[in-house]
């Protein structure tokens, strides 16, 4: 469960590194901790011993056996010490701290005699390091430290008055001093598990603390690009990965949302196209099953036209029957067309004319539902390039939908037409910018005013900070961010490879200070300055090709309104807000219309209060 | 128009032959009405018309299939093709194949559908007479001289390749002979596509009817002639080369020639 988990392999890799690292230091700390302590018993034991030896010198000398006796008895009797013994050269322990002891002969294989007894001749001379020995007397006993000091002869020995030595002699015996280890062993044993507990301590300290850096830094932002994926191929392109951290993850997720979002809008494409190719076939079979009994009205009804002269009322009855097949005829046409995505006819005719033509055609439905039509039509409108029957169409389309929204309430549709003047500043959103080295420099991330914004990096000295422009043309609403006045001193660059975005040599022709640029794919440089107060921007390649006026008419309503969620899909096809009632075409085809006619189509609406929808078209040459 | 049997109605709609017949008949032709492609043929073969309309969707055999048999058939009257099936490969066919001389998409009103009768009849007619005088019949027939390296499609109109990969594009002769001279042309605009097959430009004769000039290559266009627009009877004078409409940029030559004649 837990092996397929790179968190987990990466905190065990860690936790058996430091295991063995902090157990190899343990080891040796342990061991010369016992080795120094051990040093020290060794060099107290050397002192006592020498310190009894010369204790006893004196009596010795005297052969004050007695005092001797007594001497050692009282040595060997601390509590530090086990015992104190005298041997001979011949082996006897001649003195004792134990007395039952005294006279008893000891083998020159025993513990205290081997170091010199062990091979044939027996050494003369000891090492003071030879001198120690560490022995247990039967299994369970306590260690025991013994340290043999060797009683050389001395003129004083041979000159006494006991006479007990010859001159020849050089050893006359060796004083045995055994000290028990039971308190080293104990300090020992308790260091030891200090640095033990210590160790487990550490390691389990370090595990927390990797384990939780690892789990902080690995485990939870693959977790949440795991989600993500998971969200994703569950089809949900509307996730995102929060991204939390710069580092190589953070740059993951980024890519993983970038890819998502550009998923999504592929995604969309291709089922507006899917959808486009579905009508495709619809709109050929309708086609050709509505244009047959189109063909007999238009002809039937045409034909009675001619025939109509002198019958003004039935004349005109006729002329909007006539009219109105056509308009059948040309929507059946632009459905086609709205397949194929042609171009419209286009003829100079007046807008006001076709707002008029098409509130005929729905006057009686509109007056039938009570419903009030208000025209402010401005007649300083010149004439515009559109195909009348389309433009028609889409008025025709907006006031059944306002009629729609109104529903069997009364209700106020108001038609306003106008001539406008639009400058691309304000109007165009640029929806892609490239720096010198074509890293994308919009920001998806962070929106003004709902639009994914345009990032930089300034750098001013040590000073750096992001900054976020308005990616409406011509806007001046940027997210500054505490950038320093914009000077020749400043740096603006791509946050992602800080490639500099500063145009050299061209200074701002408004203002003089330094100037930025980008690339908008296909559509040449913009560039702007940032110096407080200037505002000077420009576009070269949607300058020069703008056409500043425009006709902007409105269609307003006091219906329902359309809730917020369904405005970004209303110009989608088959998006109905209409339930059973509309075909979700009328919208996709209105949008379709327009936009061949290099125009826009806004929506603003507030449920409960109404809807607007705005037409621009350009009036164009 | 006071001939006999002037012209045949083949559509499986009855509306829509009644209709047709009902409006011809008001302008004194004398029409006939079949109800399939079968019909029809025995009904060429019984008459003599001098000009057949025929839809393209009908069952058993298709207006296209009827083309081919009428000329297995040795009939060279002048068919044109309608449908409410209006792609642009129906309408290049129906301008090209052998036979249909025109197309009329569906739903039509009567007077442009006596427009284009009236103008396929003259043009027949011219045709008949160009005939008589013993110069080739190839329906292409010539008042004004066409280069002999221009596209034609049909006889309405042309287009001429140039080696900047350009083309221009006109109306021919026996078009504007056939409407009776063109007093005004409604053109197009720079910038705008134009679609192979469909129409391009309207063209008004000095009765009121409106001819449609089917475009004889799709494209952007490039260049449209002022001349043309201002003097439209330069245009008659001269189609093929001052009286040329649009200077395009073809978008898709290769595929568009095939369906020309030189």
């Amino acid at each position: 469960m837990f092996n397929n988990k790179i968190g987990f392999k990466l905190t065990f890799g860690v936790v058996l590194t430091l295991l063995i690292a902090i157990g190899i230091f343990a080891f040796f700390n342990i061991q010369s901790e016992k080795k120094s302590l051990l040093t020290e018993v060794e060099r107290h034991a050397n002192q006592l011993s020498d310190a009894v030896k010369s204790d006893t010198e004196y009596d010795m000398l005297h052969n004050d056996r007695a005092r001797i006796h007594e001497s050692i008895h009282r040595i060997g009797n601390q509590e530090s010490i086990d015992r104190v013994r005298v041997f001979n050269k011949a082996g006897e322990i001649i003195y004792s701290s134990d007395p039952e002891e005294i006279g008893a002969m000891v083998d020159q294989k025993a513990e205290s005699c081997y170091r010199c007894h062990s091979a044939g001749e027996p050494l003369r001379r000891l090492d003071q390091k030879e001198r120690t020995r560490i022995f247990r007397l039967h299994k369970d006993s306590p260690r025991l430290l013994g340290i043999i000091n060797p009683i050389y002869n001395a003129e004083s020995c041979w000159t006494a008055a006991c006479h007990a030595h010859p001159e020849s002699q050089t050893v006359l015996g060796v004083l045995d001093v055994t000290i028990p280890l039971t308190e080293v062993d104990r300090n020992i044993r308790r260091s030891q598990l200090a640095i033990v507990i210590l160790a487990i301590g550490a390691i389990l300290i370090l595990s927390i603390i990797v384990g939780f850096m690892v789990r902080w830094w690995i485990d939870r932002p693959i977790r949440e690009l795991l989600t993500g994926i998971k969200h994703v191929s569950g089809g949900d392109l509307a996730y995102r990965v929060k991204v939390k951290s710069e580092d190589e993850l953070g740059v993951l997720a980024n890519s993983f949302n970038n890819m998502t979002e550009n998923l999504a809008e592929a995604r969309l494409q291709l089922f507006q196209s899917d959808k486009l190719a579905s009508l495709g076939r619809l709109a050929a079979g309708v086609a050709h099953e509505i244009n047959n009994p189109l063909t007999a009205v238009l002809t039937n009804s045409s034909y009675l036209l001619k025939r109509s002269q002198g019958q003004p009322e039935t004349k005109e009855d006729l002329q909007v029957i006539v009219s109105e097949t056509i308009r059948c005829r040309e929507i059946v046409k632009s459905l086609l067309d709205f397949a194929r995505q042609t171009v419209p006819k286009k003829r100079k005719a007046d807008i006001n004319e076709i707002i008029r033509r098409a509130e005929k055609v729905i006057e009686n439905q509109l007056s039938m539902k009570q419903i009030e039509l208000v025209m402010d039509l401005d007649t300083e409108i010149p004439n515009v390039r559109v195909d009348s029957n389309q433009i028609q169409q889409v008025f025709i389309n907006l006031m059944v939908n306002a009629s729609d929204a109104i529903g069997d309430n009364s209700g106020v549709i108001r038609i306003t037409s106008k001539r406008i003047s639009l400058s691309p500043a304000g109007v165009l959103q640029i929806k892609r910018a490239l720096c010198p080295k074509r890293h994308d420099l919009v920001d998806r991330k962070v929106r003004i005013e709902g639009k994914p914004a345009i990032s930089m990096r300034y750098r001013k000295q040590k000073q750096t900070g992001i900054i976020h422009l308005n990616p409406m043309y011509g806007s001046n609403d940027h997210r500054l961010n505490g950038m320093p006045e914009f000077d020749n001193s400043v740096e603006l660059q791509c946050p992602d490879c800080s490639a500099s975005l500063i145009v050299e040599g061209e200074p701002c022709p408004k203002c003089g200070g330094p100037i930025y640029a980008f690339e908008v794919p296909l559509k040449g440089l913009v560039k702007g300055c940032l110096t407080h107060g200037c505002a000077w921007h420009h576009w070269k390649q949607v300058e020069s090709s703008w056409n500043d006026e425009y006709v902007e008419v409105q269609v307003i309503d006091d219906g329902c309104g359309i809730p917020e969620e369904q405005l970004s899909k209303l110009f989608e096809p088959f998006a109905t807000t209409k339930g059973q009632k509309g075909t979700g075409l009328g919208l996709a085809v209105t949008w379709g219309i327009v936009d061949n006619h290099n125009g826009t189509i806004t929506v603003e609406s507030e449920v409960g209060v109404g809807t607007t929808f705005i037409i621009q078209i350009p009036i164009g040459s | 128009m006071n001939l006999l049997k002037d012209i045949l109605v083949i559509d499986d709609e009855p509306m829509v032959t009644r209709a047709v017949v009902k409006i011809c008949s008001a302008e004194g032709m004398k029409v006939s009405a079949a109800g399939h492609a079968t019909e029809a043929l025995q009904k060429v073969e019984e008459n003599e018309f001098r000009l057949i309309l025929c839809d393209i969707m009908m069952p058993e055999l298709n207006g296209f299939q009827f083309l081919e048999e009428l000329s297995k058939r040795g009939i060279h009257t002048p068919v044109v093709m309608m449908t409410g099936y209006s792609t642009v490969e129906n309408a290049v066919r129906s301008l090209t194949s052998t036979g249909a001389v025109d197309y009329i998409p569906k739903p039509f009103t009567a007077d442009e559908l006596l427009t284009i009768i009236q103008r396929n009849l003259r043009c027949s007619e011219l045709l008949n007479k160009a005939e008589s005088a013993s110069l080739p019949r190839n329906g292409l027939m010539t008042y004004v001289p066409c280069p002999t390296d221009y596209y034609k499609l049909g006889y309405v109109s042309w287009a001429q390749m140039d080696n900047k990969g350009t083309a221009r594009i006109g109306v021919s002769d026996l078009f504007l002979k056939a409407a009776e001279g063109i007093i005004g042309f409604e053109l197009s605009f720079p910038g705008e596509d134009l679609l192979q097959g469909v129409p391009c430009a309207e063209g008004k004769a000095p009765d009121g009817s409106v001819h449609s000039i089917m475009c004889p290559l799709s494209g952007r266009i490039l260049e449209v002639n002022a001349l043309a627009q201002s003097t439209p009877s330069l245009v008659e004078k001269d189609p093929y080369f001052r009286g040329w409409l649009y200077q395009i940029l073809p978008s898709n030559p290769a595929s568009d020639l095939q369906w020309l004649s030189l």
